[in-house]
């Protein structure tokens, strides 16, 4: 376990190997749950949604949903065999169905099956409840105003002496910014699927990013135990991290049903249920207050996260956590302090999203390097630099881990470099000059990225292989493919792991029944654990091979080479398929489960000190953007990207990573706005009214490379780093680009301050605050 | 007497279809997923906006058929009468590979999670048909009403610029079987008006304008449905029951343009595509809204008498034809009426038109030689959005340098598309300089109150709508002052 990863020949490995189900994806072939032929009698349940905020639930009615064409029945709390509970953090304050009260507008409180989807939506409509209104949180600052009440714990990272640090700064930087929350716009929505088994049994397909969790889940709505419950997947049409625990609810309804009525159930929301029954990425206020001196250079950092929880602790305590991890991003603090507030509000429980609370710690670093170079006069650019970690020195985070792997001035430079950047700046701040309506502004922005889950215990991993007597492989792992290229990657190491071709490997569906207690797909982390647990299943598999390839032979093991196709057996070379025939005669076990724990890891959360990340990933990126100070309105001209995946395992994949990380977070930063009314109820829940990137936002001049020259320090598999999440957090240079823009307005001397996303809106609201400035 | 049918016929992929029973809220999408067990058309939003569902649908048009995409979700199965329906499932290519357009996804890494992919794909396949080389600007157009979350576009836009290194559209089978099919939809679409079913679930297909007319008159409780991209979400989002209904989608007559020297009349059933070319000729002002108004699919199904019969207040048609004065013929039976389009919209959701009667053509004149004319629309997102505000200028500066003429229009900024009367007054008969401009920019709180919504806030309105008149006067002087994306 845990071994050196050198793999014996790179011929799939490392290199631009097209997505497994491309072919099936283009034809429409590659099947998604709601494509899956249903048994007959297959049932189709449908939520019931609050209409309100925060009430009290004074009576429900629902004769003329039982009395409604094809409804076979109505579940509700009652119905429950087990807990009425999904709670990913066992705080047991997550109920599937609102029993005596809703705590926000578009609670489920019931689900009607019935033969038809269409039958189960309509009766759903049919229900009457009654409610007496309470008193509501709508947001950060509201909770703040009201007292504070949190979902989970808050964190404290705390080192030097902030007190002092400020007190003697000559200058201070303070403020407060809005950073908005996301919708995962996963094109498919939530589903699941249950099919009831004899005794206890069910078997759950489900759209998720955490099969395990599933799993629990259900059992526990059930009262039955984990055994009982299979959950199985091919693949989902995107998560993003909204199927990493808000797939629960929906598998526990389906399952609950199947065991009551003996069929099989299928739930799957319409596209406005699911954005308003779904938790999203959290929104944060960060106040702050930010002490350096008058080259740039910080000297103190003291600030407060409050997020936008919801009405339950889901993620929100690993999420604000991590917020934290990143409110240094790639800079030094002499003395920080950051404190969390994971705040409960009257909306959506807010769960885990691409990065995961990284951007929105970042996002706010980055607000107050920008103060500090537009108070100053500077480049933001300069100021970033002033203030990277060392190599040898200044390189200690909050949460005490001292960065020892730190690239991003060979990044920066590099990048600053390739886009041109200096002479581009100078030639825009030339142009704002002369130009009376548009501006145009740029901005380069670095990223550093902690790689590891700070649940310590999700750092683990399992996979099995099976060889066949005919040379074929099956590779299970508990990964789960939502689009991002695990399988392949995966794939791609078995087959270098034995010499075969890839089509000799035949990547199965996840499910727990394969490999039991896997981790969330999550935290970037699919590929670094399953791909090394994947790797150790092979080995094993392997050194049974070469033993009794030795034996055979009557050679010794060290001769034993496995090259391309086979084994190299002294002189003798032994096709794969043939040695693998040879063995199963000769009674040797062609199965093997792998297993893989990320070392050198550790968090002390009661503290605040530790080794939560194993590495960090590193990129940078330069944005271009013009804006129109009459409207708000602005386009992206030109985007630079060098990002660090390390030694790449398909750099095809990364670069879709790469390019597609941006344009969402870019998305998120942008035109993504979610909009509650004055009742409660989030108004932009479909893409008429929520708007993610189109083609046609994409930059014009878009340049992303992957920094070739990277290699992980760590012994990770193949030496590569984690890719899905860090790349989301290069769109924050279109933030500063468009604040450029804005602060030209008053000759860069005021910083712009724009709060998140910056719609048009926001936009030309900075330019008239910048007009007010300039008098 | 009409003679009447009682069944939809169709071709679907290669299959002829008879449907004598039929609801008519029935959506090709649940038709083909649920009935006719075709999944590789996915649901991602049930409103036309995603893409996921995109098929391509062929009518006849004189010698030719044309092939739409279109959004199966929101497209109902009754108006599918005499067209050929192609999903995903009939993309084929030779000899049992990829098709041209897949091989170049696949090559290009352009899907991910691939649940949108089946939809891009169809995009991509329509617009190579009509356009194997694309530019980057045609590719993103051709894409503006798919939706994919993985990727980032990149690698779809380079796949779609490799296409026809791949394959030519004269090698694809359903150009080669294109006469054919033409033949058979000639067959199956015979010119009799179809009836089916009785009561909430009665489907018209009427032979033509005239029945049409004569059946409205006499079922004045049904439901008019030409593209569907409204009633579509009446069904897929309120579950409202639109039965009995008359599907006027296939009316060669409502989809006329008559054009003369001085005005051009655009039948009520002209979808946004067809229209596109007699825009950018006789109105090249309004060709950038055109081109940023809802996505390929929407622009293909929804028509210019829909946009305007609606009565919707953000409705993008309305302000630049009231702003060039257009009229609006109303028919009911044999009888028709002409009112100007600014009198139609009475108040919210209350418009002036009777029972039985129905929008049959907007005429529009064309803009006098020597006026000025802008429309401007602003949107959270640049395209594929509905307006926050939409605004139409037109303006007359005589010899003297005086505004002798000023109409101006919003949409966004009341309860209905309404004038600027008020802005329009402060301008007329001063001379036309930045300081009348900044005179005339209080007239705009006289004529709008807007409201704050999920689009903008009403602060944000009224300042842009002001600032969109000092564009109008800044672009009269010659200055570039909107922002233009640059594509190749």
């Amino acid at each position: 376990m845990n071994k050196r990863v050198d793999p014996i020949n790179l011929a799939v490995l490392h290199t631009r190997t097209r997505h497994d189900s491309g072919p099936k994806h283009v034809t429409g072939t590659a099947e998604y749950i709601d494509d899956m032929a249903e048994p007959a009698g297959t049932m189709h349940a449908y939520l019931g949604l609050s209409t309100r905020a925060h009430a009290e639930i004074l009576a429900m009615d629902f004769s003329a949903v039982r009395g409604a064409p094809g409804v076979i029945g109505v579940l509700t709390a009652d119905d429950i065999p087990g807990e009425n509970d999904v709670s990913p953090s066992h705080k047991h304050d997550e109920p599937i169905f609102a029993e005596g009260r809703v705590q926000f507008w578009g609670q489920p409180i019931f689900a009607v099956v019935a033969e038809t989807r269409d039958a189960a939506r309509r009766a759903a409509q049919l229900a009457k409840i009654e409610y007496r209104d309470l008193d509501w949180l709508p947001d950060v600052r509201a909770a703040q105003q009201a007292g504070g009440k949190l979902v989970t714990e808050p964190l404290k990272l705390e080192r030097g002496d902030v007190a002092a640090g400020l007190a003697s700064a000559p200058r201070r930087a303070k403020g407060a910014i809005t950073i908005g929350g996301q919708d995962h716009f996963y094109l498919e929505g939530q589903i699941a699927y249950a099919v009831p088994g004899e005794d206890e049994d069910v078997t759950v397909y489900a759209s998720t990013q955490h099969p395990s969790e599933v799993q629990l889940m259900v059992a526990q709505v059930l009262g039955i135990r984990h055994n009982a419950v299979t959950i199985t997947l091919r693949r989902m049409g995107g998560g993003f991290g909204g199927k990493e625990t808000q797939g629960n609810l929906f598998a526990a309804v389906a399952a609950i049903a199947a065991k009551k009525w003996n069929r099989a159930c299928k739930i799957r929301p319409d596209r406005d249920d699911d954005m308003q029954a779904t938790g999203k990425r959290h929104d944060f206020v960060v106040d702050y207050d930010v002490g350096y001196d008058e080259t740039g250079k910080i000297l103190a950092v003291d600030a407060v996260y409050g997020a936008r929880g919801g009405f339950s602790s889901d993620l929100t305590g690993p999420v604000t956590d991590r917020a934290l991890f990143h409110c240094d991003n790639a800079y030094w603090y002499p003395a920080v302090r950051a404190r969390s507030e994971p705040l409960y509000t009257n909306t959506v429980s807010n769960t885990a999203f691409r990065g995961f609370g990284g951007p929105q710690g970042i996002m706010a670093c980055e607000r107050w390097i920008e103060d500090i170079a537009y108070a100053l006069g500077k480049d933001p650019l300069d100021i970033r630099k002033a203030n990277f970690y060392g190599v040898h020195e200044n390189n200690v985070t909050p949460y005490h881990q001292t960065v020892g792997d730190n690239i991003v001035h060979r990044i920066v430079d590099e990048l600053e470099a390739s886009s041109d950047y200096q002479a581009r700046r100078d030639a825009i701040i030339a142009f704002n000059r002369t130009s009376r309506v548009l501006k145009k502004g740029i901005s380069l922005t670095p990223v550093k990225f902690g790689i590891s889950f700070t649940a310590t215990w999700y750092n683990q991993a399992g996979a099995l292989v099976h060889v066949y007597k005919d040379g074929s492989i099956h590779l299970n792992h508990g990964g789960t493919e939502m689009g991002q290229g695990l399988n392949i990657k995966v794939a791609q190491v078995v087959a270098d792991a034995f010499g075969v071709n890839l089509d000799t490997v035949k990547i199965m569906p996840t499910s727990t029944g394969k490999v039991p207690n896997t981790s969330a797909t999550a935290a970037s982390s699919g590929s670094d654990l399953n791909g090394m647990a994947a790797w150790d299943a092979c080995e094993q598999i392997k050194s049974r091979l070469i033993a009794h390839a030795a034996q055979l032979y009557q050679s010794d093991e060290a001769d034993c080479h496995w090259v391309q196709g086979g084994l190299q057996v002294g002189r003798e070379f032994v096709a794969f398929a043939e040695l693998v025939a040879s063995a199963y005669l000769n009674r040797i076990q062609l199965s093997a489960a792998g297993f893989y724990k990320t070392p050198k890891i550790h968090w002390d959360r009661a503290t605040g000190k530790g080794h939560p990340f194993y590495y960090f990933a590193y990129g940078a990126s330069v944005s271009e953007v013009t804006i129109d100070t009459l409207t708000g309105e602005y386009t992206v001209d030109r985007v630079d990207i060098l990002h660090d995946v390390g030694k790449s395992l398909n750099p095809a994949i990364d670069q879709g990573q790469i390019e597609g990380g941006f344009v969402q977070g870019m998305g998120w930063l942008t035109t993504e706005e979610l909009v509650w009314d004055a009742k409660g109820q989030l108004r932009t829940h479909a893409p008429s009214t929520y708007k993610i990137p189109l083609a046609s936002d994409v930059p014009p001049v878009f340049n992303v490379q992957i920094a070739e020259w990277s290699v992980n320090p760590e012994p990770t598999i193949g030496r590569s780093k984690a890719v899905g999440e860090p790349p989301f957090m290069l769109a924050i240079s279109v933030v500063e680009a468009l604040g450029m823009a804005v602060a030209s307005v008053a000759e860069y001397r005021v910083a712009p301050q724009l709060d998140t996303p910056v719609t048009p809106e926001r936009v030309l609201m900075g330019v008239e605050r910048m007009k007010e400035a300039r008098g | 007497m009409v003679e009447v049918a009682n069944a939809i016929r169709f071709l679907l992929n290669g299959e002829e279809i008879t449907l004598t029973d039929v609801a008519p809220d029935l959506t090709l999408l649940d038709w083909l997923r649920l009935d006719r067990r075709l999944r590789g058309s996915k649901e991602g939003c049930a409103e036309g906006d995603c893409g996921a569902c995109t098929v391509l649908v062929g009518r006849v048009m004189s010698d030719e058929i044309i092939y739409d995409a279109v959004t199966a979700c929101i497209r109902f199965v009754g108006s599918l009468h005499g067209t050929h329906v192609v999903t995903i499932e009939h993309l084929r290519g030779e000899n049992g590979n990829l098709h041209p357009v897949q091989q170049a996804m696949v090559d290009h890494h352009g899907s991910q999670c691939g649940f949108c992919t089946p939809g891009f794909v169809m995009s991509l396949y329509g617009l190579w048909m009509r356009d194997p080389q694309p530019s980057r600007r045609a590719i993103e157009k051709a894409l503006q009403g798919n939706l994919c979350r993985c990727t980032g576009y990149a690698p779809i836009i380079r796949a779609g610029q490799a296409i026809s290194t791949y394959g030519q559209p004269q090698g694809d089978p359903l150009w080669a079987e294109r006469i054919a099919v033409r033949e058979t939809l000639l067959r199956l679409n015979d010119g009799k008006r179809v009836e089916i079913g009785e009561g909430e679930r009665k489907i018209f297909i009427p032979a033509s304008l005239d029945d049409f007319a004569a059946l409205y008159e006499q079922y004045p409780e049904a439901r008019i449905v030409a593209g569907s991209t409204d009633v579509g979400l009446w069904v897929t989002k309120f579950m409202r029951r639109i039965g009995p209904v008359i599907f006027i989608g296939h009316l060669q007559e409502l989809r006329r343009i008559a054009e003369n020297a001085s005005e051009v009349r655009f039948y009520a059933g002209v979808s946004y595509s067809e229209a596109l070319p007699i825009i950018e000729n006789s109105f090249p002002e309004l060709a950038p809204l055109w081109n940023r108004f809802a996505g390929e699919q929407i622009r293909n199904m929804g028509t210019l008498g829909g946009n305007i019969a609606n009565g919707s207040p953000i409705g993008d048609t309305p302000p630049p034809f009231i702003a060039l004065g257009a009229k609006l013929s109303l028919r009911r039976g044999e009888h028709r009426r002409e009112i100007k389009l600014e009198d139609y919209f009475l108040a919210y959701g209350k418009q002036d038109r009777q029972p039985g009667e129905f929008v049959e053509s907007v005429t529009v004149p064309l803009l006098p030689q020597g006026e000025l004319f802008a429309t401007y629309k602003i949107s959270k997102r640049r395209e594929e959005d509905i307006s926050a505000l939409c605004g139409a200028f037109r303006l007359f500066v005589n010899d003297a340098g005086t505004v002798g003429m000023a109409r101006i229009a919003f949409g966004g900024m009341a309860a209905t598309p309404k004038r600027a009367k008020a802005v329009e007054a402060a301008l007329v008969g001063k001379p036309w300089t930045m300081d009348t401009v900044e005179a005339a920019l209080p007239a705009f709180a006289e004529d709008y109150q807007p409201i704050t919504d999920m689009r903008a806030s009403a602060d944000y309105r009224l300042l842009a709508a002001q600032n969109l008149l000092k564009r109008f006067f800044l672009e009269s002087q010659g200055e570039q002052v909107q922002v233009k994306r640059e594509v190749a």
